[in-house]
C-alpha cells in the first residue's frame, strides 16, 4: 500500500485530479482556493498537461466546455464568488451534456464576503447553480483523503452520466493538512464515442450544443435528462450513518459542520443522550433514504450547517411533519464549536444547559 | 499520550507553520491522526501566523484549536491574544527573549525559554522555533525521539535538507535548557 503522507486539502484536489487522468485545468486564482491552481501550474507542465489561468471565471468555464466536448477529462476550481461568475457556463456545460469536474472550496458569503470556511452554497450547488432545469452530481468530502476518493468517482459518474459533477470542499478542508493515502494514477483518455474530436471524414460529426430552438426538441431533451437524473436519485445516493440506530436526536451535517457534529455526538453520548449524525456524502441526489430510515424512531432531528439555514429544507421535505426538525448554524467565516452543538443538542432533548 | 491540541501563534517568518507540520509529521509517524490548519488571509498578511495543530487516537473532529492544551506564543500580540483560551491545567511555552511580560493565569503551566537568544548563540539565527520544539517536546513527550527526527526529516523541503543538522542541533538546544 502507498505510504500515508500530510498533505493540503487544496493540494490534496490537484494531485488526485491528475490521478484521475484529468490533463487540463483552466482557473482563476481566488482564496482560499488557490493552492489548487498553483499545484496544478507547477505538475501540468511536467506531466504533458494543459494548466490555463483564464482572464476570468467566464472564461475558465468556457474552456472547461470546450475541452469537456473534445472528450478529455477536464476541471476547474474556484471559491462562492467564482461559481456565481460561472453559472451560465456549467450551465451550457449541463445542457449540452459534457462531463467535466468543478470544485468549489466555500467562503463567506454573500457578495464579496469573506474569505473564512463557509457552506452557504448548498442552495446554489443543488438547486440553482445557473438558469435552466438541470442538476450537477454534487459531493461533499469531510476529510482529506475522501476528498482525494471522491474526485475519482466524481470523474467516473460525470462520464457515465454525461454531465458535470462538483465537489462542494470549503476553507478548512482547503487549508488544512491531514495524512492522505493517494491513489494510483490512471492513464489519461478520450475515449468518448459522443465528443467532438475529428474524426478524418471516418464518421458523421458529433455535435455538442445546448441549441434548441424548437421548444418540442427540447422539451423532449429535458425530459430524457430527467429520466437519467430520476435513476441517479434512485441509485446514486450516498451518506455516512454513525450511531444512529438507537439514536434520539439524529444530527444532519455535511463536510467541515459534520467533523464538528461528531465531536458534538460523542460528548452526548458521554452525558447519557442518545445523539446520532447522518452525514450525506452526496448532496445532489440529496440521500433522504438514509434519513427516512430513522424517521420512525427519531424523537427529533437536528441540521448543523455553516450557514443560514439550507441543507434543512431538504431535511424538511424528507421529514415532512412526523418529527421536529431543529436548525444550528454559523455563518460568515465563523466556525462552530463542538461544545455549541452539544449545547443544542441538549436544548432539543429537554435539558438545561 | 492521550489527545493533544495545540495552537501556535507569532510573526509570519518565524517558522510557526513549519513547525507545526514538523509536530503534525512526526505524529504520524506515531502512529496517530493527526491535522494541521493555518491561518489564512489577512491576519497571515499583516504579518502574523498561527497553526492549529490536533494529535489524537481517534479521528479528529474540528481541526480548528479554539481551546489549546499547549499554546506556543512567539510574540507578545500572541499571547495577548490566546493566553486566556488555553485550558486549565493546560502548557504555555514563551519565547522569553521576544516577550518580556509574564503569562497571568496561575491554572497553567508556564514555561519561559530565551529561544531566540539561545539559536542565535548556537549560530542559527531564526531558529527559535525549533529550540521551541525541542522543549515542547521534551515537556509532552508527543512522540519517540525517532518519530520527532522523521518528522523533521519529511518537513524540510529536498532542496533545504543541508540545514537538517542545523534543526536538530536546535531541537536538542531546547530539550537541555
Amino acid at each position: 500500500m502507498a505510504e500515508k503522507v500530510l498533505m493540503k486539502g487544496n493540494e490534496a484536489i490537484a494531485e488526485a485530479a491528475i490521478a484521475a487522468g484529468c490533463r487540463h485545468f483552466f482557473g482563476y486564482p481566488i482564496t482560499p482556493q488557490t493552492e489548487v491552481a498553483a499545484y496544478m501550474s507547477k505538475r501540468m507542465p511536467k506531466i504533458g498537461g494543459v494548466y490555463l489561468q483564464a482572464e476570468s471565471e467566464v472564461a475558465s468555464i468556457n474552456m472547461v466546455l470546450g475541452a469537456g466536448a473534445a472528450g478529455v477529462r477536464v476541471m476547474t476550481s474556484t471559491s462562492s464568488p467564482g461559481i456565481s461568475l460561472m453559472s451560465e457556463g456549467i450551465s451550457y456545460i449541463a445542457g449540452s451534456d459534457v462531463p467535466c469536474l468543478i470544485v468549489n472550496v466555500e467562503r463567506g458569503g454573500p457578495g464579496l464576503g469573506g474569505i473564512q470556511p463557509s457552506q452557504s452554497d448548498y442552495f446554489q450547488a443543488t438547486k440553482a447553480t445557473g438558469h435552466g432545469d438541470f442538476h450537477m452530481l454534487v459531493f461533499a468530502p469531510s476529510t482529506v483523503q475522501e476528498t482525494v476518493d471522491l474526485i475519482s468517482d466524481a470523474f467516473d459518474l460525470g462520464d457515465k452520466y454525461r454531465m458535470p459533477t462538483m465537489i462542494l470542499s470549503d476553507g478548512l478542508l482547503g487549508q488544512m493538512m491531514e495524512p492522505v493515502i493517494l491513489p494510483e494514477h490512471k492513464e489519461p483518455t478520450d475515449d468518448k464515442d459522443w465528443a467532438a474530436k475529428g474524426h478524418q471524414g471516418k464518421r458523421a460529426h458529433n455535435v455538442v450544443n445546448s441549441l434548441y430552438i424548437d421548444p418540442k426538441e427540447l422539451e423532449d431533451l429535458n425530459f430524457k435528462r430527467f429520466e437519467k437524473y430520476k435513476h441517479i436519485m434512485e441509485t446514486e445516493q450516498r451518506a455516512e450513518e454513525y450511531l444512529v440506530n438507537d439514536a434520539d436526536i439524529i444530527i444532519v451535517a455535511f463536510g467541515a459542520s459534520s467533523r464538528i457534529s461528531h465531536s458534538a455526538v460523542d460528548m452526548a453520548r458521554k452525558q447519557g443522550i442518545k445523539a446520532g449524525l447522518i452525514r450525506p456524502i452526496t448532496l445532489w441526489p440529496f440521500p433522504e433514504k438514509f434519513i427516512k430510515k430513522h424517521v420512525g424512531h427519531a424523537k427529533a432531528f437536528l441540521s448543523v450547517e455553516m450557514n443560514m439555514g439550507q441543507m434543512v429544507e431538504d431535511v424538511k421535505l424528507t421529514v415532512k411533519d412526523e418529527k421536529p426538525v431543529h436548525f444550528f448554524g454559523r455563518t460568515g467565516g465563523m466556525v462552530p464549536t463542538p461544545k455549541e452543538v452539544l449545547e443544542q443538542i441538549i436544548k432539543i432533548n429537554g435539558g438545561e444547559c | 499520550m492521550t489527545d493533544m491540541n495545540i495552537l501556535l501563534a507569532g510573526f509570519g517568518g518565524q517558522g510557526i507553520l513549519f513547525t507545526g507540520k514538523v509536530i503534525a509529521y512526526s505524529g504520524l509517524m506515531e502512529g496517530k491522526e493527526v491535522s494541521w490548519l493555518p491561518s489564512y488571509g489577512p491576519e497571515m498578511r499583516g504579518g502574523t501566523a498561527n497553526c492549529s495543530v490536533c494529535l489524537s487516537d481517534a479521528a479528529i473532529g474540528s481541526p480548528l484549536v479554539t481551546n489549546p492544551d499547549v499554546l506556543v506564543a512567539m510574540n507578545l500580540p500572541s499571547l495577548d491574544k490566546f493566553e486566556n483560551d488555553v485550558v486549565p491545567g493546560g502548557l504555555i511555552i514563551v519565547d522569553s527573549s521576544i516577550i518580556k511580560k509574564k503569562v497571568e493565569r496561575t491554572d497553567v503551566k508556564t514555561i519561559y525559554i530565551p529561544a531566540s537568544e539561545i539559536a542565535e548563540n548556537a549560530g542559527i539565527k531564526g531558529a527559535a522555533n525549533m529550540v521551541i520544539l525541542g522543549k515542547l517536546f521534551k515537556e509532552t513527550n508527543f512522540c519517540t525521539p525517532d518519530n520527532l527526527d522523521k518528522g523533521l526529516q519529511k518537513t524540510i523541503p529536498a532542496k533545504k535538507m543541508d540545514l537538517l543538522d542545523k534543526n536538530r542541533l536546535c531541537i536538542k538546544l531546547g530539550t537541555e535548557n
